[in-house]
């Protein structure tokens, strides 16, 4: 059976309007294309109807869980896209060096291997001291993935060579410990960071932050929401902070454009000026 | 009434049946993979500039290479060619393409969407992915073409486009350079049309030519 036709898009808020009442956990600033595609194929991994989904909404919070981490895309590697690494390599490190104090916000961290790219880099550069990288995502199970630090050493080749590609001088291995097929995050690449829950949804600023990366993200909410969370981030960041976007993300309104200075357009990187 | 002059070589639907489905028809996907970008690229290119459909295509191609189709199309056809942006308006006259490492989806607003997703059968942007999200939207005013490839992505979608009542369309697979694509869609589903490259440039004349005169 063809996964798109398990739900139709006018389902699909039906679904949205039980997991609000049921959790109060709000998917209507969600893009709707995504979404459907997302759900179908938890019911078709769960060989669910939608009665069947319904019901285990209701029913069984556990599987709401579940369900809240498939919808969810939680794609991600270390260095993904090395070129913006690259960019905030040259482009962001030498403007931060000169501050006593540095705090990242990895907004919509999933299991976490953004955020130890920011703090491997910081690392390289000798700032991870005067650092501190908050993880945040909605997921209380990937977030636990994230703290743990764990991942399958298959993906570690990918992983090196998006490194070299970001134009690190040094080697990935010396933040990790390969063992039993897995690697660890060192622990001393993990004493400054704190992962926790927050909600771009529902939730507001929790701290100034003089980076905020988040990418590939905005891309699965609509407009409006779009332009909520914009607007928390640049309430977040410090006079002069950056704001990292997906490649194909943008600051969506002219007033928000005008605050901004654009640090490198093809990597989608900000600095708040106004 | 309207003709069309399409050879088809399944005889079992009337070009009556064809044409009504052009006639009703709001938006033509194209999906295409290794063989396929010489028949996009000339297809493209020969479009007229009021051609009355908006194109959205899929090809897969590697975000590790910059590819210029865009800009080249662009320059070089009459139709406004472009790579498709997130939260984007379909307007007509202009031609999406997916961009490398994303899916491209269409909103019930009409406006596209991308997605950073797992791959479907190993790409992404993925055929499939595209072609059902249209129908979901569009209904049975898709035509949706499905060229050569190495893969089976893009069955799943022209079968779901066929589940809706929108004209399916598949090239030739004698005349394909890479069956694999073509050959799985036509198993899966029973396609409007199967056609060789001169026939699908003559569809886009038919669609230009039904649309432009009974509007």
């Amino acid at each position: 059976m063809l996964s798109a036709k398990l739900i139709s898009l006018e389902q699909v808020e039906d679904i949205i309007d039980l997991v609000r009442k049921v959790y109060g956990f709000d998917f209507g600033g969600y893009s709707r294309a995504s979404l459907k595609r997302r759900i179908a194929r938890v019911m078709q991994m769960k060989d669910f109807t939608l009665f069947d989904l319904k019901s285990q909404i209701i029913n069984d919070s556990n599987f709401f869980e579940e369900f809240l981490i498939e919808v969810t895309v939680n794609v991600t590697e270390m260095f993904r896209d090395p070129e913006f690494f690259k960019s905030v390599r040259q482009k962001v490190i030498p403007y931060l060096s000169s501050y006593p104090r540095i705090k990242v916000w990895n907004a919509g961290c999933s299991s976490g291997e953004e955020l130890y790219s920011f703090a491997i880099l910081l690392a390289d550069e000798k700032l991870y001291d005067r650092s501190f990288l908050y993880g945040t995502d909605i997921n209380s199970v990937v977030l636990e993935n994230a703290k743990k630090g764990i991942y399958d050493l298959k993906k570690m080749k990918q992983n090196t060579g998006n490194y070299i590609a970001s134009g690190s001088k040094h080697s990935l291995a010396n933040y990790y410990v390969a063992l039993y097929g897995a690697v660890s995050i060192a622990e001393s690449l993990k004493k400054n960071t704190l992962f926790s829950i927050h909600n771009l949804v529902s939730d507001g600023v929790f701290n100034e932050f003089q980076i905020i990366s988040c990418r590939n993200v905005l891309i699965y909410f609509t407009v409006q929401l779009q332009e909520r969370v914009l607007k928390l981030f640049y309430e977040s960041l410090s006079p002069l902070g950056f704001l990292c976007l997906g490649s194909k993300e943008f600051l969506r309104n002219d007033e928000l454009v005008r605050k901004f200075r654009v640090v490198d357009k093809n990597e989608n990187i900000y600095q708040k000026i106004g | 009434m309207i003709k069309t002059k399409i050879f088809t070589k399944k005889l079992d639907k009337p070009d009556l049946y064809i044409a009504k489905k052009i006639r009703n028809a709001e938006l033509l996907v194209i999906g295409c993979s290794a063989g396929g970008f010489a028949i996009i690229y000339n297809l493209v290119q020969n479009l007229p500039e009021n051609f009355p459909l908006p194109v959205l295509i899929v090809i897969h191609r590697s975000p590790k290479y910059k590819s210029l189709i865009e800009e080249q199309l662009n320059l070089k056809g009459k139709m406004s060619v472009k790579m498709a942006e997130d939260k984007e308006q379909i307007q007509k006259g202009f031609v999406y393409f997916a961009p490398p490492d994303y899916h491209l989806l269409v909103e019930s607003d009409g406006s596209l969407a991308l997605d950073n997703s797992e791959p479907v059968h190993f790409c992404r942007p993925a055929i499939d992915v595209t072609f059902q999200s249209a129908a979901d939207v569009y209904k049975d005013k898709v035509i949706a073409i499905l060229l050569s490839g190495a893969n089976e992505d893009g069955a799943d979608g022209i079968a779901y486009v066929s589940e809706l009542n929108g004209l399916t369309v598949v090239q030739d697979p004698d005349v394909a350079e890479v069956k694999t694509m073509p050959n799985a869609a036509i198993e899966k589903t029973n396609v409007d049309l199967i056609l060789n490259n001169l026939q699908i440039e003559e569809l886009m004349k038919n669609i230009d030519q039904v649309k432009n005169t009974t509007e």
